[in-house]
């Protein structure tokens, strides 16, 4: 958006500079193209100031909460409506490892799928299939909040879960540690995968799709196998447009409610037991906020929502420093 | 490119824009006249989601018969109360009542807490191989919510159920994600039954639960009770029926061990309600009340009225319908799993309707005009 909104900022500039009065004649000939100009100027202005605004409004009502608790409001865990105390570390915690978990899941799997779609599969399947991966997208959050009760979780706690904790032997390390209710961080973070997963492989997809011939055809030429073909050649081309699918799919996952609040068991504690039900930021807003009453909790519902603000802009600037490093550092 | 959370943020702040102004939906500060108008309601009202159903029945059958239509948000107590505090709605409802700090907030002064019916809440629990259900005294509910009773076969639990074979699962307590009025009335009868937890985690619509998975919604909680075995939570009566899930017996003040029923729960409003004084406010808690057959978690919900109306021909529409629903109303409360008033206390309430103050002449023309 600073693009937009910067590049009628410099053409305005340019008839105050002499020897540009013909520029400035034909520009100024058109009362319409003045009018365009300000019209498309103002519409660029309006979302960066209306994100302003609400991180102003955002931080303004939340305010209240970190005077009180300053910093502090971020590092304890304390969440006591009835005294009034508010600490959102799980909720930091639980929205940081959920989405992360999801990643961990969705990555490779939207990468294979993509990968399959460009490089594999005959022509008949790709159109059909990459709509299905697609579609998945188009269902809404609370579909998968109900499927995740009434399905994932149940086979979650009769497969997955026994599956980590006895057949692995994991049950004694402390992340499937405690007993396996459903409800979990764990499935908290397995929605979340499926639901990021179209956005990571709709965009993977088109990257690999846009790598140009001569790159596949290069390294075939030099002998390699197709395996090679992809893994040397196309994939570490494509590299800088996946991770930017991957950032999209972070950002989608930190900031989902509806799902993850019905899965996740809403627990207002940090443990490092996947088993174990966790929160996220998002979940305890939306949670709360409808009955809400005392000041402080509302303050304190807000400063959740600022925190979730910072976190996902700083994921958006390490997702662009990212993606900058890696596109600098693309084979020519 | 992480526009998504931006979005979710911007809600958010939406949310609270809306909800710090009172919500009002093209509501001015002067009467709640605008907001009736654009729905072509004669009364709009807002608040809790436990009575919806009966309130959506009353509405419908009350609409029918004396042609009024009253339009209500249950948006849940919260929303209700902020509501009327701003006078964007005719009246609020609450499972919870008004506190002192809330009552001083409201702007059209005095407001009256009118109960209308009785809530029931079931302790649901999942243990097939029990036959009969389990019983359960006040302060083992208080032990097993706080996490000190850990195992079905605890000995404090054989105790209260001798002959019965209790299973050696775990415990997996359930209860709400959200603030609700169903957790305000289970933690003002774990207050008043057990000193400890009136100390910590105490009383309120959400508590810093000591154990436990959150689940949103009286129904969030049936359905983990009815998938985990060894699962026990809270959940309104009409649940319990809907979803046939197991509920305790509850010993009552008495000692008797009494099931979750409408005509358990009006008895314990009768007993309450014979305590009160002749000018309560009526702002009262009824749970763990007297009685040898009273079941002890129960609750009035209530209407939330102005005492001095602002507009005569919607304060007698208004009157008109409460008194009705105190008398004609209380029957279908038993079909909706509620429990109705006692007939005392209706009678009781019907005349304090009748305080209900109308507007001078002047604000009669006024509202004609």
């Amino acid at each position: 958006m600073s693009d937009a909104s910067a590049a009628p900022a410099a053409s305005r500039l340019t008839p105050s500079t002499s020897g540009a009065h013909r520029a400035a004649n034909i520009e100024g000939r058109s009362a319409g193209d003045r009018i365009y100009r300000w019209t498309t100027t103002a519409f660029a202005m309006v979302v960066p100031i209306l994100l302003c605004v609400i991180a102003w409004e955002v931080f303004a009502a939340g305010w209240p909460a970190l005077r009180q608790f300053g910093l502090g409001f971020f590092t304890t865990s304390d969440w006591d409506p009835v005294k009034g105390n508010f600490g959102a570390a799980p909720a930091l915690f639980g929205t940081i490892v959920s989405s992360l978990l999801a990643l961990v899941i969705a990555t490779p799997l939207a990468i294979g799928v993509a990968v399959f779609l460009s490089e594999f599969a005959p022509r008949a399947m790709r159109q059909p299939v990459g709509f299905f991966v697609d579609l998945l997208a188009a269902i809404p959050s609370v579909v998968y909040g109900l499927w995740g009760i009434l399905v994932l979780v149940p086979f979650l706690r009769a497969h997955v879960m026994p599956f980590f904790k006895d057949t692995l032997h994991l049950g004694a390390t402390p992340f499937f540690s405690g007993p396996a209710y459903g409800p979990s961080m764990l499935a908290g973070g397995v929605i979340l995968a499926i639901m990021i997963l179209p956005y990571i492989s709709a965009v993977t997809r088109e990257v690999l799709v846009a790598v140009p011939r001569s790159q596949r055809e290069a390294a075939l030429a030099l002998g390699a196998t197709r395996w090679e073909m992809i893994w040397d050649a196309v994939l570490p081309f494509a590299r800088s447009g996946i991770i930017g699918g991957v950032i999209l799919g972070l950002g989608r996952a930190l900031g989902e409610t509806m799902a993850v609040t019905m899965v996740i068991g809403n627990r207002h504690e940090i443990s490092a037991s996947l088993l174990a039900p966790g929160y996220t930021m998002a979940s305890v807003i939306a949670n709360e906020f409808a009955e809400a009453t005392s000041d402080l909790h509302v303050a304190s519902l807000m400063a959740v929502g600022a925190g979730l603000f910072v976190v996902t802009i700083i994921v958006n600037v390490i997702a662009r420093w990212l993606v900058w490093r890696t596109g600098g550092a693309r084979p020519a | 490119m992480v526009r998504w959370s931006v979005l979710i943020a911007l809600a958010a702040a939406a949310a609270c824009g809306s909800n710090n102004s009172g919500a009002g939906s093209g509501g001015s500060a002067s009467g709640g006249a605008p907001a009736s108008r654009a729905t072509g309601a004669d009364l709009t009202g807002a608040g809790a989601t436990f009575p919806n159903p009966i309130y959506s029945r009353w509405f419908d059958e009350y609409s029918h018969k004396a042609g009024v239509k009253i339009n209500y948000q249950p948006i849940g107590s919260g929303g209700g109360i902020k509501q009327l505090q701003e006078q964007t709605v005719d009246f609020g409802a609450s499972d919870a009542p008004m506190t002192d700090a809330e009552m001083a907030g409201a702007k059209g002064g005095p407001v009256l807490h009118v109960p209308t019916v009785v809530g029931v809440v079931a302790v649901a629990y999942n243990l097939p191989s029990l036959a009969q259900p389990i019983k359960l005294t006040g302060s083992l509910v208080a032990g097993i919510f706080q996490g000190q009773i850990t195992k079905w076969n605890d000995t404090r639990l054989a105790a209260v159920n001798p002959g019965v074979t209790l299973p050696s699962a775990d415990i997996l307590v359930v209860h709400r994600s959200e603030a609700s009025g169903t957790t305000y009335v289970f933690s003002d009868y774990l207050s008043s039954v057990s000193a400890a937890w009136k100390a910590s985690p105490g009383k309120g619509k959400e508590l810093q639960w000591p154990v436990g998975l959150g689940a949103k919604g009286n129904d969030g909680v049936s359905a983990q009770i009815k998938q985990t075995i060894g699962a026990i939570g809270y959940v309104e009566l009409a649940y319990v029926t809907q979803n046939h899930l197991a509920s305790a017996l509850l010993q009552n003040s008495a000692g008797n061990f009494v099931a979750p029923a409408a005509s358990a729960a009006t008895a314990a409003a009768e007993a309450a309600a014979a305590k009160l004084p002749a000018n309560s406010d009526y702002r009262v808690s009824i749970v763990d009340s007297p009685g040898a057959q009273t079941y002890p978690i129960t609750s009035f919900t209530w209407l939330l009225l102005y005492k001095n109306q602002t507009d005569a021909v919607k304060a007698k529409k208004l009157a008109d319908f409460v008194r009705w629903a105190l008398t004609d109303g209380q029957r279908d409360a038993p079909a909706l799993d509620c429990a109705p008033l006692p007939a005392t206390l209706a009678a009781r309430l019907t005349a304090r309707v009748d305080s209900l103050a109308t507007p001078g002449a002047r604000a009669t023309t006024a509202s004609a005009r």
